[in-house]
């Protein structure tokens, strides 16, 4: 029944309603924190459908790709918030309201900024493969954590461990999404709006990662991940194509840095720790690699699960005294995710059924 | 100048830990091919398993001497973690073995973090003081000092890799083992069983680590579950500077990696002006990785081709 095109229109129309009603009902709950954990899980696909580009589509294993969130988050930390007004009387003066720029403005600049350091970053990478180009995307992802923490002095850019606080919230042609929004006598919390404005990026993401695997520049990135001599004996530009796969991921980052950033309202080095790479990457990799679906299923299952458990994991804490602790058992659940999908499939929980070949070899 | 005998020093020290680390690494990558990120955890197994005997045994034979109990608590550190990374190898790479390359590297990745989940749940998660077992009186030295601890650590290392040269270069399991890393399928055809070789050299890498891993925490004072994570890195760094596979090469690049982080610590603040400070300290290994890998993949010392990886 599926299979005839009403029942996919059906089904298109069903999904996407369940998704447009869901932070309703999760808010009628009474509480906020539920809309928030799925708010976050979309955050998690957004940035793993990016890694998925560079991960799956050109097979570039890239440990360090929480540094392009990073620098998303920190610009419009920059941007959006009193700490370089405060800190330097000069731009105080040339901004007496604060920098406050568009935020379609910030989000086009982070894209540009985080894409344009991923080129940067890869550059140096391009003849490497598989386990050296892991390591060293690591060390990258280290080394922007570093400085951020330590870019507080002489010059104090980036408020060092503190972080960055008072960000402003996003405000869409005139919607501030950090307030209530009452229509009627229904109101939508600020987390609920943020949810309609990530499921927007998602989407958008999904599109465009659907878009750029049937495209020229896709099956480029295939042939590479594939066979990277052969690609280049077609006549590919390997180099190039591997720079743009690098800075079209990185875009990815940037954007939901810019959106993670707004919505915490504060950043600090911590959130970008070697655990977040690790886990966009085991969300892409555990779902299925260079599957669309798969990826979202990853990202959804890892982001949420830890965060279910959190709330109904009250007694097994107890029980054990404190041990398993929820922050304890999230990272015990992922690493037994990555280490038992990996033993029982190891093309994830839901591979893409054509290439039956070998990824990132 | 005394100042410079000094960081040469504590980057011997370094170096000789990173060594250690670095030869467990480069003997599995040269085997099979596969960097086993868990390597840095089972050193922090080591260290921990160490911290709980020493904690033990003090307290049942408040006069043992110090140097026996550290001496004792090391080899049972030993073999746990053998038997620990013993079992890793056989439930966790081994089905792997002919499965894409991403696969164990992602399993690998994986089993760091269970190991420090593991060790969070085992030992708590705050930093433990690591009791100093050996003699804390510091000993002059043409102008720097050098404690008893980390004499201990250097001489310890010059055994071990004594040792460890006459086990790859003279016994019967060594031979196995460079007959395997070399081609493993003609190895088979000799009669080697590849499989008892690759368990034997996680088994020995292991060891090393742990050994490393109770200098680690001799010398910093402080065991945690994340301690093994960087030292790990590092010590992969080191092994890829000196040309992964190479056993010499690891010990090269473990002693140059921790000469090069010493010194830089050391006058990081001076050339340039105070600007960067030894808080950056941990982005030299990484720096070192991207030129080795740009200038010259096959590291210092290696031979072997880098297209493997």
């Amino acid at each position: 029944m599926m299979n005839t095109k009403s029942g996919k229109l059906i089904a298109f129309l069903l999904g996407a309603a369940a998704l447009l009603l869901l932070p309703i009902l999760l808010q009628s709950t009474g509480s906020n924190s539920w809309v928030r954990i799925v708010d976050i899980a979309l955050l998690y696909v957004l940035l793993a459908l990016g890694l998925n580009i560079v991960v799956g589509y050109a097979g570039l294993l890239d440990l360090g790709y929480i540094a392009f969130f990073a620098v998303g988050g920190y610009i419009f930390a920059l941007v959006g918030s009193p700490h370089l007004t405060d800190t330097f009387p000069a731009i105080a003066a040339m901004f007496p309201n604060g920098i406050h720029i568009s935020i379609w403005l910030v989000m086009i600049l982070a894209a540009a900024i985080a894409g344009f350091v991923g080129i940067i970053l890869g550059a140096p990478t391009l003849k490497l493969r598989g386990d050296y180009l892991a390591i060293i995307t690591l060390g990258f992802g280290e080394i922007i954590r570093i400085f951020l923490l330590n870019m507080d002095r002489p010059v104090n850019i980036t408020n060092g461990p503190k972080g960055i606080s008072q960000i402003d919230t996003i405000s869409v042609f005139g919607l501030d999404l950090g307030k209530r929004l009452t229509i009627g006598d229904y109101t939508f919390q600020p987390v609920t709006l943020y949810y309609y404005l990530f499921l927007f990026f998602v989407v958008g993401a999904v599109i465009l990662s659907y878009r750029l695997q049937d495209s020229r520049i896709g099956r480029a990135w295939m042939a590479i991940r594939e066979d990277e001599i052969a690609a280049k004996a077609m006549g590919l530009n390997t180099r190039n194509l591997k720079l743009l796969a690098f800075g079209m991921g990185a875009t990815f980052g940037g954007v939901s840095g810019v959106l993670f950033a707004s919505f915490q309202r504060f950043v600090s080095p911590e959130s970008f720790s070697l655990m977040e790479s690790v886990m966009v990457v085991a969300m892409v990799v555990v779902g299925g690699i260079g599957h669309i679906p798969g990826v979202i299923l990853g990202a959804l299952l890892l982001a949420g699960l830890p965060e279910v458990l959190r709330h109904v994991a009250g007694p097994l804490t107890e029980w054990t005294g404190g041990r398993l602790g929820p922050e304890i058992l999230r990272q015990l659940l992922i690493a037994l995710a990555m280490v038992v999908v990996m033993l029982i499939r190891p093309k994830g929980l839901w591979p893409s059924p054509e290439h039956g070949k070998s990824l990132a070899k | 100048m005394d100042v410079l005998l000094q960081q040469i020093i504590n980057g011997l020290v370094l170096g000789s830990m990173y060594a250690l680390v670095a030869l467990g690494y480069t003997m599995v990558y040269g085997i099979i091919g596969l960097i086993n990120f868990a390597h840095g955890d089972v050193l922090m197994v080591g260290a921990l398993t160490s911290w709980t005997l020493i904690g033990w045994m003090s307290s049942a034979w408040a006069d043992m001497p110090g140097w026996l109990l550290l001496l004792v608590a090391t080899l049972i550190a030993m073999v746990v973690c053998g038997a620990l990374n013993y079992a890793i190898e056989k439930l966790a790479y081994r089905p792997l073995r002919n499965s894409p390359r991403l696969a164990p590297l992602i399993t690998a990745i994986g089993m760091s973090l269970l190991l420090q989940t593991f060790a969070m749940i085992i030992w708590a998660p705050n930093p433990k003081s690591y009791p100093s077992t050996l003699s804390r009186e510091p000993i002059e030295f043409g102008g720097a000092v050098i404690s008893v601890t980390q004499i201990t650590i250097l001489a310890t290392t010059v055994i071990t890799l004594a040792f460890l040269m006459w086990l790859v270069n003279r016994t019967n399991l060594g031979r196995a083992m460079r007959a395997t890393a070399e081609n493993p399928r003609v190895a088979a055809l000799m009669g080697i069983k590849p499989d008892v070789v690759i368990s034997a050299t996680f088994i020995i890498g292991a060891m090393l680590a742990a050994i490393a891993g109770v200098m680690w925490a001799s010398n910093y004072g402080t065991v945690q579950h994340a301690m093994g994570f960087m030292p790990g890195l590092k010590a992969f760094v080191a092994a890829v500077m000196g040309g992964i596979g190479n056993l010499a090469g690891a010990v090269v690049g473990g002693v140059a990696l921790g000469l090069i982080e010493s010194l830089g610590a050391g006058y990081l603040g001076q050339l340039t002006g105070g600007v960067l400070g030894s808080q950056y300290t941990d982005i030299f290994a990484f720096i070192v990785l991207a030129l080795v890998l740009t200038l010259r993949p096959s590291g210092l010392l290696g031979e072997r081709v880098a297209d493997r990886a």
